[in-house]
């Protein structure tokens, strides 16, 4: 018997919500089980690829080093690579910062917003925090990606006719209900 | 230091780091190898405040949503409330509340649900042979929801069954399960019709059968092994939350800020949120992009303190359906007069707010106020508000200015994870000064057992990182010189490990 097929998920810059879609196939989760093996992911406790997977979802873009690290990781370990919502496909809402100066979005969040103390006039600076992106980046713009699931956050049964599709060999065409842009 | 603007470079040059996930902990031993302190790391920052600042008041409350995909409707809600006062309609009809209520009550269940069934409960299923540190030491093959399924089948179908509950009831108030746009400035977009209640309402009883099951097995759990949890990154604190007005109850979704100390003195009368700035700061470290709140008038170092279930249920004078006000009281029974400190309580009391959810639930869709025409409330225009909901995880403040012309000039968020900044360092510190001192490497189990006590306060990182409950963690032993001793990154190799 071959072995089944792994899927590891991802959660980059984005909030959470597209894994909560892949969760809203609710009792499905547990056929799915029975078809394929989760490799890493963030609703697992496997904090390392533990071995080459068939299907690789990424929700969220890219805002700090440690996502490109990690996108890279994924494009690396998978045969095909989704982008999984409107963070990871163009951004989202997450690149709303995009049009002003990194700066000035730490200066509001951490000198000016009411009710802050902060007597040293610091930034979040230390060496173990990562390194924020000058933008926010989408995920095609950093690795190739294969497949685009938009939404925010995709329907689960989009999610669902995508994995199905992909894991029976046919071809993953959108259905139209299932697309959404918002 | 500074972000070049792009240029073609990817990164700009601002804090340094090397870390794999999005939590982080650092432990720091002195010479002789004793833990001194340890700090979590929230290695995450979008931003929300700045790139708010500009757009269209009405936006906010679907935008604003986007930091978080776990708890969506209480940020949806506490927007859409202070975006109430904007307009002058914070005097919403029946329906327009009762419809927010719901669609509240809804969150909160799906999201403990998800907490205890799907993220915490390979901590407690998985057995302990009698000492905290090997309590939550089932190798990581098992700490996921569909190990649970594989030992319990029965007890996982009910927990994704109820999150599927709560997120129905989310649909149907809110037009979607997740980032839905049921609340506007003023009201709710939509009633709910007849044929949606009977929907909600023909499961109802099956929910709160389960409801019930879950705070028994929470409530057992923590009392077979009591003499385990009790000092399990465990401390007296403050503890926060909003009550009701009238009379102190718990509510969710509306009251004023009350806040006791470890003993359940009263340290905070009865605020209304609207002072917030008067009695709560924040304060800025250097190693998170989270801030550390805490109550002005005891100070950074004494003012700290504890949201969410714990805090709740230590806050709220009783709770104003049946069967959850008889398991607060065995809840306080623990303790009696003084605060619960114990943080894996947590647990319990998460399952006993579960329990209230679907009471409210079903006292809410028999309410014939939801089927009601009125939808929008209005009044004289403000240009400042501030609102506050007890979100799943705790308290969220959101505090916006709105120019004349319609745009957001100030927005300050105090997610409920913030609030908790502090007390998960605590734990964090305390777990590690307990088992770690003395040892120069770190057992997979011992790794674990940092998440246990994190995960007690269901950290919604989304709001502040991303990882939900399982976080990658790296941690290093730190010397008094600063050496890094010995370095584990958390993998699936070395987390099984004794």
């Amino acid at each position: 018997m071959s072995p089944k097929p792994r899927i590891a998920t991802a959660s980059l810059a984005g909030c959470f919500g597209c894994h909560m879609s892949v969760l809203d196939i609710d009792e499905r989760i547990l056929e799915l089980a029975t078809r394929v093996e989760f490799d890493r992911s963030p609703i697992n406790d496997f904090k390392e690829f533990r071995d080459r997977c068939a299907v690789g979802i990424v929700e969220g873009g890219c805002c700090n080093e440690e996502n490109v690290e990690l996108l890279e990781k994924f494009r690396k370990q998978c045969d095909v690579l989704i982008s999984l919502g409107d963070c990871a496909i163009n951004g989202g809402v997450p690149a709303m910062r995009n049009n002003i100066p990194l700066r000035e979005c730490l200066e509001q969040a951490y000198l000016k917003c009411p009710g802050t103390y902060n007597p040293l006039n610091v930034l979040p600076n230390d060496p173990e925090i990562p390194l924020l992106l000058n933008r926010v980046y989408p995920c095609h713009e950093v690795v190739k990606i294969d497949r685009f699931i938009p939404g925010c956050p995709p329907p689960a049964d989009a999610i669902w006719a995508a994995l199905t599709a992909l894991l029976t060999g046919r071809s993953a065409e959108p259905v139209y209900e299932h697309l959404k842009y918002d | 230091m500074t972000a070049d603007g792009g240029k073609g470079k990817r990164y700009t040059i601002l804090p340094v780091t090397r870390v794999e996930g999005h939590g982080k902990v650092t432990i720091h031993m002195d010479d002789s190898g004793v833990v001194d302190h340890a700090r979590l790391h929230i290695v995450e920052f979008r931003g929300f405040e700045r790139f708010i600042l500009g757009r269209p008041f009405w936006e906010v409350p679907v935008i604003v949503q986007r930091l978080c995909g776990i708890c969506p409707v209480s940020h949806h809600l506490a927007a859409a409330k202070a975006m109430d006062r904007i307009v002058g309609g914070e005097r919403l009809t029946p329906t327009a509340e009762k419809v927010r209520r719901l669609m509240h009550y809804g969150q909160i269940f799906q999201s403990h649900a998800l907490h205890f069934f799907h993220l915490a409960s390979p901590d407690f299923l998985f057995g302990t042979d009698g000492t905290a540190a090997s309590a939550f030491g089932a190798p990581p093959e098992k700490r996921n929801i569909l190990a649970v399924a594989a030992k319990f089948p029965d007890l996982a179908v009910q927990g994704v069954m109820m999150r599927k509950y709560g997120q129905e009831i989310i649909r149907r108030t809110a037009g979607k399960k997740i980032h839905g746009t049921g609340a506007v400035p003023g009201g709710v977009n939509k009633n709910l019709s007849l044929a949606e209640r009977d929907d909600l309402l023909k499961d109802a009883d099956r929910m709160l059968a389960w409801a019930r099951e879950a705070v028994g097995i929470a409530r057992d759990f923590t009392m077979e092994h009591l003499d385990e949890l009790a000092p399990f990154g465990s401390f007296d604190s403050n503890h926060l939350s909003l009550v009701r007005e009238s009379d102190g109850a718990l509510d969710l979704y509306e009251g004023v800020l009350r806040a006791v100390d470890k003993d359940r003195n009263m340290i905070l009368v009865d605020v209304n949120p609207q002072r917030y700035l008067d009695v709560l700061m924040e304060e800025v470290r250097p190693w998170s992009y989270m801030k550390f709140p805490f109550l002005k008038e005891l100070g950074p170092e004494y003012g700290w303190y504890r949201v969410g279930p714990l805090a709740r249920l230590n806050t709220a004078s009783f709770i104003d359906t049946e069967e959850a006000n008889a398991a607060h009281g065995e809840f306080r029974e623990l303790h009696k007069d003084r605060a619960n400190n114990v943080t894996m309580c947590y647990h319990w009391a998460r399952m006993i707010e579960l329990l209230h959810a679907i009471e409210k639930i079903r006292e809410l869709l028999l309410d014939p106020d939801l089927q009601g025409r009125e939808l929008l409330a209005s009044g004289p225009r403000r240009e400042e508000a501030v609102a506050v909901v007890e979100a799943p995880r705790g308290t969220l403040f959101h505090h916006y200015r709105v120019n004349r012309n319609d745009e957001v000039t100030m927005c300050n968020l105090i997610v409920s994870t913030t609030n908790n900044n502090e007390p998960m360092n605590r734990a964090v510190t305390k777990v590690a000064k307990d088992h770690f001192s003395g040892r120069k490497e770190i057992s997979g189990k011992l790794l674990n057992c940092i998440e246990v006590a994190i995960r007690a306060y269901d950290p919604c990182l989304s709001c502040a990182t991303h990882a939900v409950g399982e976080m990658p963690l790296d941690v290093e032993l730190v010397d008094a010189s600063g050496e890094v001793m010995a370095k584990m990154v958390r993998d699936a190799g070395a987390a099984g490990e004794g």
